[in-house]
């Protein structure tokens, strides 16, 4: 099955500047249709508001963390399948095991490169 | 009611202490007491060999901390809180925005390449956009050192609420406010007051180079939980 490249992708980070690099680097890969949040609380609404084909969140943000974003994902009933994917600074093994505990499908530790970013979102998604 | 062998003085102090037995007292007025008592002590030849001593070596005790608390206050620890640590945080904070602004600069330009590569075409436009994917992947720099910067100025302001208890806590002598001992000093919380994440133990930030985990670190834990 290919991948749809104009599903619509939710990136989320409190800087914006991790916002635009992987929106540049997603729309060198194809994807189209990409949106953004800076917190946890606000990628849930947006969530929730419209569906969305892959998260790809940052972890350290206030007030809503993207720990917290991705339990909240999974415990709801219309978001629990929605691929998520945590691109994060946090490298510790206690975090990645959290973090997979918690349900997500994938994790990219920071710094990253385009490469990573494409073979995690394969796994995910499937090859394209 | 007057105590014998202690003077007047000493005995309206003690009493004055007793009336105040739930408020805090100065360090000063402790160390008064105890020299009265040690003194009425040798004066009038009560007490014990032991007791003597023990004495003795609480007014010992009061004096190195009165040193101790001369000292500190020589280092002059309300110029640190009140001028070095907020300069520390604010030329931080200007780096922080500096790289920042710098970043997106650079991101302009490498999407204008990119754009400008499109309508060019062929070898060229694959050659200049695999440069400009690596001016992206290099422009995440600054979202590990804002990171790191964010940790230092956590730090920075950690350390200026507690010289800011310990200033409270020695009175007079160093500075200001109702802390009687160090234990009182409240454990430090952010100046923000924002409530703790639930997931704060896990928030460390990016680790030291030689000490953070490779994608393929991350990658093995995933796999060994799949």
């Amino acid at each position: 099955m290919s991948v749809d490249k104009s599903m619509p992708i939710l990136i989320v980070d409190d800087y914006k500047t991790m916002l635009r690099i992987v929106g540049n680097l997603l729309k060198q890969l194809g994807f189209s249709n990409i949106d953004e949040a800076t917190d946890g609380g606000s990628a849930l609404q947006k969530l929730r508001a419209k569906k969305f084909g892959l998260v790809i969140s940052d972890w350290n943000m206030e007030p809503m963390t993207g720990l917290q974003l991705l339990k909240e994902v999974r415990t709801d009933t219309k978001l629990k399948e929605t691929p998520f994917i945590m691109v994060t600074a946090e490298s510790k093994t206690e975090n990645v095991v959290a973090a997979k505990e918690a349900g997500v499908n994938n994790y990219i530790v920071k710094p990253f490169n385009a490469d990573t970013l494409k073979t995690k979102i394969e796994s995910v998604l499937g090859k394209f | 009611m007057p105590v014998p062998g202690i003077d007047a003085d000493l005995s309206d102090r003690l009493a004055d202490l007793r009336r105040r037995q739930n408020e805090p007292v100065a360090a000063s007025e402790v160390a008064y007491i105890v020299e009265g008592v040690v003194r009425a002590l040798y004066a009038t030849g009560n007490g014990s060999t032991f007791d003597i001593k023990m004495f003795g070596e609480i007014e010992s005790l009061f004096r190195f901390i009165q040193k101790a608390k001369s000292e500190i206050a020589a280092l002059r620890p309300d110029q640190i809180n009140d001028e070095q640590i907020p300069l520390a945080t604010d030329e931080l904070d200007a780096v922080t925005r500096a790289t920042e602004a710098a970043t997106q600069a650079i991101l302009d330009e490498a999407e204008k390449l990119e754009q400008a590569a499109a309508a060019i075409g062929g070898a060229t436009a694959t050659a200049i956009g695999e440069s400009v994917t690596r001016i992206y992947e290099a422009c995440s720099f600054q979202d590990i050192t804002g990171q790191r910067i964010s940790k230092v100025v956590t730090t920075l302001r950690s350390i200026e609420e507690r010289i800011d208890g310990i200033l409270q806590a020695f009175g007079e002598e160093l500075g200001r406010g109702p802390f009687a001992t160090v234990s009182q000093i409240p454990e430090w919380r952010p100046k923000n007051g924002k409530p703790a994440r639930p997931d704060a133990h896990l928030l460390n930030g990016p680790q030291m180079p030689d000490k953070a985990s490779q994608q393929s670190d991350i990658d093995a834990i995933l796999a060994s939980r799949s």
